[in-house]
């Protein structure tokens, strides 16, 4: 009974670690194929207007009560020590460095992740890979690699909004609970000062805010990806790659979110890695 | 289960039609010996075996048949043919080439000269009539667009599909039948040499199963391509067949003519007619 227990183990490991390194292939075959022909230019714009474009809204209302509820919040926590001035500080550093990055990816695996493993889930279980592949095209380079360039473009873009909706909400509230819009606005923009700059104009603040981005949208397009072309059988498996991709893909922004802020206080010291 | 004459005199009927299929095909295969396709000694499996020792070849101009209950592994056969499944153990050549250890870009030059009929049609569901038809004209050829939409139209109508009518619809708004002949036109859109059949008539009314067998016929008579047809519906299948591959646990239990077939006392053959 042990030996087939550890032999349960062993193939779950075997299985796991060929997992792992069917995902990194994925992906590198993936970035690889954004460099040369041929290239769906099409399939990009199709998908950065899907991926990027239609999580506008989701973006815009996670943002806006984000930033709210921060700054709510800290003003309460922040006035039992008379320091509400640095109000502005704290909302924009943190959405930008933090809230913005991590709830853009979640919100965007949430919604365009699962969108990827079940429209790549579907055409796999409906024979139109197969069709793809029968008239020469490669579905790596038609269908993965447009989108994760259009994650990789639209996360960030997507992200920036997220902050500046973020801000704006803080800056209501801030505004309605009497305090002056330029000292909110210039005690955030001093702590971006405080951090230094990078080729002396960008805010070196700024960085996880694009770094944080860019790595998420690669996480949501490569596990969408993966979990679409894995599925097999009917309907039920494209349930099931649209449930992991959610679930793994959400769990790997947040050990990013980790990994890449320790990244970046290497780099850059502990301003640039919050 | 039908009664055993009245079906095998059905069957006999459709082998009128067969005969005269071969007759127009120029003969039986031994009179056009050069395989275009064969799978020697082929062993696949994945959770099972799936195909064991199987060797089968396919002849220029022919149409074979490849018969076997549901799970014997006939779509598997078609995948390895197109190099979309490598075998574990044996040899798949198609016109004379090798291409069970070539990589996925050596294989698409031989690939291009074979179309196939997926069981589901298939069709690429964001895409309308005329841009699924068009999909292998763009990958495959440098036509410009003037031209693609020239042989679009032609193919469309060769299926019997109006292509004014039909060409901008979406694949979510035709009927099983219609699916089936837009993924015909797609297949036969580069003017293959070899075009593979799965499962061309499941699920079709028998009106529908009517027009894909003719269709099938009539791309015999007027293009004289190579074909390879899997399926179970054994009646459709001996309209239009010269040959018939069985295919049981793995491998190939009877080879013959439909005539053959028929007039078999081996008694899987005899069950699997009589249960058909």
């Amino acid at each position: 009974m042990a030996d087939g227990i550890v032999a349960r183990v062993d193939e779950r490991m075997r299985e796991a670690a060929l997992g792992v390194y069917e995902y990194f292939a994925l992906a590198w075959r993936a970035l690889r194929f954004s460099f040369s022909r041929p290239f769906y230019w099409r399939d990009l714009l199709v998908q950065m207007d899907r991926l990027g474009a239609g999580s506008i809204p989701i973006v815009l209302i996670t943002g806006v009560f984000s930033g709210a509820v921060l700054a709510l919040q800290s003003s309460i926590e922040l006035s039992a020590y008379g320091a509400t001035s640095f109000l502005g500080s704290l909302v924009g550093d943190s959405m930008v460095q933090e809230i913005g990055p991590v709830l853009t990816g979640l919100g965007i695996a949430g919604r365009a992740g699962s969108g990827i493993a079940a429209e790549i889930g579907s055409m796999r279980i409906t024979e139109q890979i197969d069709a793809l592949q029968t008239f020469g095209t490669d579905p790596i380079r038609k269908l993965v690699t447009p989108r994760l360039l259009a994650c990789l473009i639209m996360v960030p873009a997507a992200t920036i909004i997220m902050d500046v909706i973020g801000i704006v909400g803080g800056l209501m509230i801030a505004t309605s609970s009497g305090m002056p819009a330029d000292q909110f606005l210039r005690s955030m923009w001093s702590t971006f000062a405080y951090g230094g700059f990078l080729f002396g104009y960008f805010p070196k603040d700024f960085v996880p805010g694009i770094v944080k981005p860019i790595a998420f949208g690669g996480v949501i397009a490569i596990t969408g990806s993966y979990y679409g072309l894995a599925a097999a059988g009917g309907a039920e498996s494209v349930g099931a790659a649209t449930t992991r991709t959610v679930v793994v893909a959400s769990v790997l922004i947040f050990a990013l979110d980790y990994f890449l802020a320790q990244l970046l206080m290497v780099l850059f010291g502990p301003q640039a890695a919050m | 289960m039908k009664d055993t004459g009245q079906y095998l005199e059905g069957i006999r009927t459709e082998l009128g039609h067969a005969q005269a299929a071969e007759r127009r095909n120029g003969g039986p295969p031994g009179a056009t010996p050069r395989p275009l396709i064969e799978l020697q000694h082929v062993y696949l499996a994945f959770d099972q075996p799936v195909l064991v020792d199987l060797s089968m070849a396919v002849y220029e101009g022919e149409t074979l048949l490849v018969l076997g209950e549901s799970g014997q592994g006939k779509s598997t056969i078609l995948k390895l043919i197109l190099r979309l499944l490598a075998p574990d153990a044996g040899t798949v050549s198609i016109f004379g080439h090798e291409i069970t250890h070539l990589s996925f870009e050596e294989v698409l030059e031989f690939r291009r000269k074979i179309g196939m009929v997926f069981q589901n049609a298939a069709l690429f569901d964001s895409l309308t009539v005329f841009d699924n038809v068009a999909y292998p004209l763009r990958e495959n050829t440098d036509l410009s667009e003037r031209e693609i939409a020239r042989v679009v139209r032609e193919k469309l109508e060769f299926v019997d599909l109006d292509p004014e009518r039909d060409m901008a619809k979406l694949p979510a708004e035709l009927s099983g039948g219609m699916r089936k002949r837009v993924g015909v036109a797609r297949a036969i859109a580069t003017d293959p040499e070899v075009i593979l059949y799965d499962e061309p008539t499941a699920g079709l009314d028998p009106l529908a199963v009517q027009t894909i067998t003719d269709l099938i016929k009539k791309l015999q008579r007027e293009k004289g391509v190579t074909s390879v047809l899997v399926t179970h519906d054994l009646r459709a299948g001996f309209r239009v067949a010269s040959r018939v591959n069985l295919l049981r646990e793995g491998h190939i239990v009877f080879r013959g003519t439909p005539e053959e077939m028929v007039a078999s006392n081996d008694p899987y053959v005899r069950a699997f007619l009589n249960a058909s």
